[in-house]
């Protein structure tokens, strides 16, 4: 029954409108990108590069496919659960303001089974996001700019990755934030199971991540403790995988602390949906 | 009560907060019955049905589909139940079909796409199947609602307002399916509506429920005793046939309505020989209009 379900949630995403606006919004904001770095990306490069030129000589390709999938990800992973949580925050409130989380309620299958299906095709739907996302950042970025080796500058200094020690690195870094955006989805379907309308869990949704993203850029001692276990403070950890040495140490810990907030997300849903009088 | 007992509910409690929606309710419906389910507005009669169809929670009492509990059959109780409840919600997104096949695929049986465009049929909705639902009128959502309810075959259909917001040939419709669910399919039916006339029509048994509380319970022949009407007439000398009518059928109560109409309680087969007598007495009758007994009765017991 929990794929059958799961099958049904695939069909009701491809038919509503609003999925295609997430996929339809990154290739215009990629699209974006990409057209001002080839018509004006040499200036932005020497800007960058401007403060280390006195020690440093820039020769090659430096704006190069591999730089440019960097600049992407750096800019819209920000956007990104926006995107995400347009779908997801609607899988459950859309069903109970529509009237139809009364009828799937009729129906022989458990109401854990109809969460988790809705968790899944939440799942699925952020993956192909991301898939997306790494495509065109990445895959339509090299076959414009080619590629090059990689200048990143990290709050430690500047790190120059070889051409063919890149891919790996980015293979893992989508995965994280894969990770990172599947934590966002999983915060708002579960804030879906709290609501009866389809706006209210978007909107808080994005509310706790700019709240808990203020939290964990304030440098105030108070909020130290909890810095290290909000999500947003683990959503960037796919930048780490462009340092050198990688701190596998630190991405581990942001991956456990990502899976967890996914485990007591879907949990609280799966709770709340089964306590629940659906009166709609 | 019988082996064949397929609801039985017994003392049924439901809060919510402070206000009691649901006091003490107790019924229990009988295979092949087409029971009807009756209360004024907010008498509780949503909250016993969401009840019965696990969407909500009792506070307190039993509530038994087919003998078995919620608590350890809930999925096997609900592949044997199709409902309505209030009104039917599709997605609008979706086509007709589609909208069937979803809920199809977790009715807990195999439905095919021949029965489905076979139920659209039976519905009156050929031809409609790609359609969005978007684009349908309230009468074409609530026939898609009775397909989406007999798609996996229940034996028990529970029907809440079916006929709200439906013009009257919608209504007919309706009334015309169920009765088609019972002679045809032997279906088990539960309908609550406001439509007492088509309560009489069709019910066989029947519930009535105020303020939360059971109020009466049993045959809709027996409670209504079928064999007396009311009858109302409009005549020319009201005093003369008063008098006329109390002394060839014995009958001493006659509700007088105006100068010329009055209502009198009669057995069917005594309506032609009490027009009858009248005209043979030269009392003009302009007309004898049978009054439905079920709105009598309903409102007797509500207001009382």
């Amino acid at each position: 029954m929990l794929l059958k379900n799961t099958y049904n949630e695939f069909v009701k995403i491809l038919a509503k409108p609003r999925s295609y606006l997430g996929i339809g919004a990154l290739t215009l904001l990629i699209g974006i990108i990409l057209f001002a770095m080839k018509a004006d990306g040499s200036s932005f490069i020497s800007f960058v590069t401007s403060s280390f030129e006195q020690t440093l000589s820039f020769n090659g390709n430096i704006l190069n496919g591999n730089l440019i999938a960097f600049i992407i990800l750096q800019m819209l992973i920000v956007h990104i659960p926006l995107l995400v949580a347009l779908v997801t925050g609607d899988l459950i409130s859309g069903e109970a303001a529509m009237g139809t989380v009364r009828m799937l309620a009729t129906k022989p299958i458990s109401r854990t089974n109809i969460i988790l299906s809705k968790f899944i095709a939440g799942a699925v739907y952020t993956l192909i996001l991301t898939i997306w996302l790494g495509f065109l950042a990445l895959i339509v970025s090299k076959w414009i700019f080619e590629t090059g080796d990689l200048i990143v500058l990290n709050s430690d200094g500047l790190v120059i990755l070889k051409s063919d020690d890149i891919l790996w690195r980015y293979g893992l870094s989508f995965l994280v934030a894969y990770l990172a955006l599947l934590t966002i989805s999983t915060l708002s379907i579960c804030l879906s199971a709290f609501a009866e309308n389809s706006i209210g869990p978007i909107v808080s949704t994005m509310a706790i991540i700019i709240l808990f993203t203020i939290i964990g850029s304030l440098d105030v001692s108070v909020f130290d403790n909890i810095k290290p276990y909000l999500f947003t403070t683990h959503m960037a950890s796919w930048r780490s995988f462009f340092e050198d040495p990688v701190p596998w140490g630190r991405i581990q810990e942001s991956i456990i602390i990502l899976l967890v907030h996914i485990v007591v997300l879907v949990s609280v849903a799966i709770i709340k949906f089964n306590k629940k009088d659906i009166t709609s | 009560m019988n082996g064949d007992t397929i609801i039985r509910v017994e003392h049924l409690t439901k809060r919510f907060g402070s206000f009691e929606a649901v006091r003490d309710v107790s019924f229990h419906v009988n295979r092949g019955d087409v029971f009807g389910f009756l209360g004024p507005n907010g008498a509780g009669k949503s909250t016993t049905i969401r009840c019965m169809l696990s969407l909500i929670k009792n506070d307190s009492g039993v509530i038994e589909m087919f003998g078995k509990s919620y608590k350890t059959h809930r999925s096997e109780i609900l592949t044997k139940i199709g409902s309505i409840i209030e009104k039917p919600d599709f997605y609008k997104y979706l086509s007709a079909e589609k909208n069937l096949e979803i809920f199809a695929r977790i009715s807990g049986a195999s439905v095919s796409k021949k029965e489905i465009q076979e139920m659209l049929d039976f519905v009156g909705l050929s031809g409609r199947g790609k359609d969005k639902i978007g684009g349908f009128s309230h009468g074409m959502k609530q026939r898609l609602g009775i397909a989406q309810t007999l798609l996996h075959k229940p034996d028990l259909i529970i029907l809440d307002e079916p006929t709200t917001g439906l013009d009257p040939q919608g209504i007919v419709e309706i009334r015309n399916l169920i009765l088609r669910l019972k002679t045809e399919q032997h279906k088990t039916v539960l309908l609550s509506s406001h439509q007492l006339s088509e309560i009489e029509l069709i019910a066989n048994r029947m519930v009535i429920i105020n303020k939360g509380k059971t109020v009466i319970e049993g045959d809709v022949k027996e409670l209504l005793n079928a064999q007396e009407i009311v009858v109302k007439l409009e005549v020319n000398r009201i005093n003369d046939a008063c008098e006329l009518i109390s002394k060839t059928f014995g009958i001493s109560e006659f509700n007088r309505l105006n100068d010329f109409e009055f209502e009198l309680n009669i057995e069917k087969q005594q309506v032609p020989l009490v027009n009858h007598t009248l005209v043979q007495n030269n009392i003009e009758v302009h007309s004898i209009e049978p009054k439905r007994k079920l709105e009598d009765f309903f409102m007797k017991i509500i207001q009382s």
